[in-house]
């Protein structure tokens, strides 16, 4: 119990920290050990005690002498969800870092261009005219400059 | 089996449209195919529970109180439909050439698995279930908004991603705490086990949830991600998310504690209600402040979505039965107003060549029907009588006053003044200006095909109007709906 407690402190403080880095990478290792610290409390909510697998003969209940089926089956699906969103969010990640050459969260203003002055939001980069395929712009930008 | 045509019908569609990803004919066929489905089974099902009856269905043939259940009542219903009908739209305007997103293969089948994470986060009747639709509607939003592959899309993938993926983390934290709290999923029985818990534990369980779910729908402070990364999409896609995906978070509320857990309103002696309704307040004002600020067209739009959810979470704040069926009507109203907006946003930039409104100008005299078209949403938006959005803020305001929260009622009526000002920079930059001489006119990215995006902002407007000139039908389907919650809808 006091083992589980002090696991989920401290992937939960690895996570936290690491989450709030500029480190876009980092940032999403961080939010994905965050995840894991989540299952940990999913597992725990459901009550820990006895480990005997729920399976029964028919007929028979045993209430209280099994482990409790129903966590574990929710954090696996927790498990396999946040799996998913993982690998893409790493793959976004590194794409993004391919094509913009930077890591750092302050230096990423692409969606959101900074203001030119203080009063003034930006002009928008006309878009529909610049109306390129996609990849290709982005093949452009790996080349080497 | 109704009760599950909102999951499968979209999840099917989504299905055989990625088998049919090579053949683009097909793909179309298929995917409007399954879009006419969904509307038709969501029009009988709204049919259905229009009667009072609500349609459930436990998956694995469990029985009904052990299985995961879909539960639909009125509310349910109301929102399935609304869903199915902007799958539509959206669908129908991607057709045009209008600011048409990339012809990508897998286009199609995101759009119907974000409409199926939609329609069955309305369905669920099982709060764990709930989080895995938010699950398939963030993994199909992320999809659909990396497809342009863009490097400002990418950046705002990646700030959509990050803040919903703590929303998340948040949401099943919160449902892991239901769990060890009272032992219960489903909806049903969380409303009886929940009366027996204590008040502290279940306000800050509740507190957790209703914070995951406030990220979700774009309130203050969490929403950052909401006006970073929407207008990265093209038109379509855009109206399709301003339109459905905070809606879901702000039902999920709503079901939460007007419906699940009935006593969420008084505990503290209204403690919780209240910091809602001050969140509200608050996200109505920057919302707004965040839209006089900006001068593109799809980021005004996108932080009006910000402010508009505003309203919906005081109407909810309110607590009572009437100020439920307010933000039922006021986001079956929203819905159809903003991605219409967008819509018609597509349209405007099409013709004048930028988003931008310093560099357009001049459609009125160039295209008077566009403004009459932009003026049935945008009227409605600010609340102006007899548009839907003044029914809606009208019960929304007289329910703040009949309950004696004058403050909220007075930010709310300041709000719907500085959304007229944002609205009116709108038509005087875009529609009354003449176009700036040092822009050319952009006459290479006039698109070929405008129909079927007229048709769909023509549609959209039709409900609008619809809903504006014949209120009482709408009011009184929300109103049945609200009575319906906290359990009075059993049978």
């Amino acid at each position: 119990m006091l083992a589980l407690a002090l696991a989920l402190a401290v992937t939960c403080a690895a996570g936290a920290y690491l989450a709030t880095s500029r480190d876009v990478l980092r940032a999403v290792i961080g939010l994905s050990l965050l995840g894991s610290a989540v299952n940990l409390v999913l597992l725990a909510a459901g009550r820990l005690g006895p480990s005997a697998p729920p399976i029964l003969e028919e007929g028979r209940s045993a209430f209280g002498a099994v482990a409790n089926p129903l966590p574990q089956a929710l954090v696996l699906t927790a498990i396999v969800i946040g799996f998913a969103l993982t690998c893409f969010a790493l793959v976004l990640v590194l794409r993004l870092m391919q094509a913009a050459r930077v890591d750092d969260t302050a230096q990423l203003r692409f969606a959101e261009p900074p203001a030119v002055d203080t009063v003034k939001p930006p002009e928008e980069s006309d878009e529909l005219a610049e109306r390129t395929d996609g990849a290709a712009a982005l093949r452009r930008r790996d080349e080497p400059c | 089996m109704l009760a599950l045509a909102p999951l499968l019908v979209p999840l099917v569609t989504a299905l055989v449209t990625a088998l049919a990803a090579s053949r683009p004919r097909t793909q179309r066929v298929l995917s409007f195919a399954g879009s006419l489905a969904f509307l038709a089974a969501a029009a009988l099902l709204l049919e259905r529970v229009n009667t009072g009856e609500t349609l459930r269905i436990a998956f694995g043939a469990w029985p009904i109180e052990h299985g995961i259940g879909f539960a639909i009542d009125r509310l349910g219903g109301l929102m399935v439909f609304v869903t199915a009908l902007m799958g539509f739209a959206t669908l129908l305007y991607a057709e045009s050439d209008v600011d048409a997103p990339r012809r990508a293969p897998y286009l199609a089948p995101l759009v119907h698995g974000l409409l199926a994470g939609v329609a069955a986060s309305f369905a669920t009747a099982d709060l764990f279930n709930l989080y895995v639709w938010f699950e398939l509607m963030l993994v199909c939003a992320a999809g659909l908004l990396v497809l342009g592959g863009r490097l400002r899309q990418l950046d705002g993938a990646l700030k959509y991603l990050a803040l919903n993926l703590l929303g998340t983390l948040l949401l099943l934290v919160g449902v892991a705490m239901v769990y060890g709290l009272t032992g219960r999923l489903a909806f049903d029985e969380l409303r009886s086990a929940s009366e027996h818990v204590a008040a502290a534990p279940l306000s800050a369980v509740l507190g957790l949830l209703v914070l995951a779910l406030l990220l979700k729908s774009g309130a203050f402070p969490l929403f950052s991600w909401l006006p970073a990364a929407y207008p990265t999409l093209p038109a379509p896609l855009l109206a399709l998310f301003a339109g459905l995906l905070t809606k879901v978070g702000a039902y999920a509320i709503l079901r939460l504690v007007a419906d699940v857990v009935p006593r969420a309103p008084t505990l503290y002696d209204g403690a919780f209600a209240t910091a809602l309704g001050w969140i509200a307040a608050a996200t109505m004002l920057a919302g707004v402040l965040g839209a006089a600020y900006h001068w593109d067209l799809r980021r005004i739009l996108a932080f009006h979505i910000v402010s508009q959810i505003g309203y919906i979470l005081l109407a909810i704040a309110l607590g009572s039965t009437a100020g439920a069926s307010a933000a039922i009507f006021y986001t079956v109203h929203h819905i159809v107003v903003k991605a219409n907006l967008f819509l018609v946003a597509g349209l405007v930039a099409s013709a004048t060549g930028s988003y931008d409104l310093r560099r357009s100008g001049g459609v009125l005299a160039a295209r008077p029907w566009l403004a009459a078209l932009f003026a049935v949403p945008a009227l409605s938006l600010v609340g102006i009588p007899p548009f839907s959005g003044f029914w809606a803020k009208w019960l929304v305001l007289r329910e703040s006053l009949a309950l004696g929260r004058y403050a909220w009622a007075a930010v709310a009526l300041l709000v719907s003044a500085l959304t007229l000002y944002s609205v009116a920079k709108i038509w005087l930059e875009a529609f009354w200006k003449p176009l700036p001489a040092h822009v050319e006119a952009n006459s290479a990215a006039t698109p070929t095909e405008q129909r079927p995006a007229l048709a769909a902002c023509a549609l959209l407007g039709l409900v609008t109007l619809s809903i504006s000139f014949a209120p009482q039908a709408l009011v009184e389907f929300a109103d049945a709906a609200a009575l319906a919650l906290r359990g009075g809808g059993q049978q």
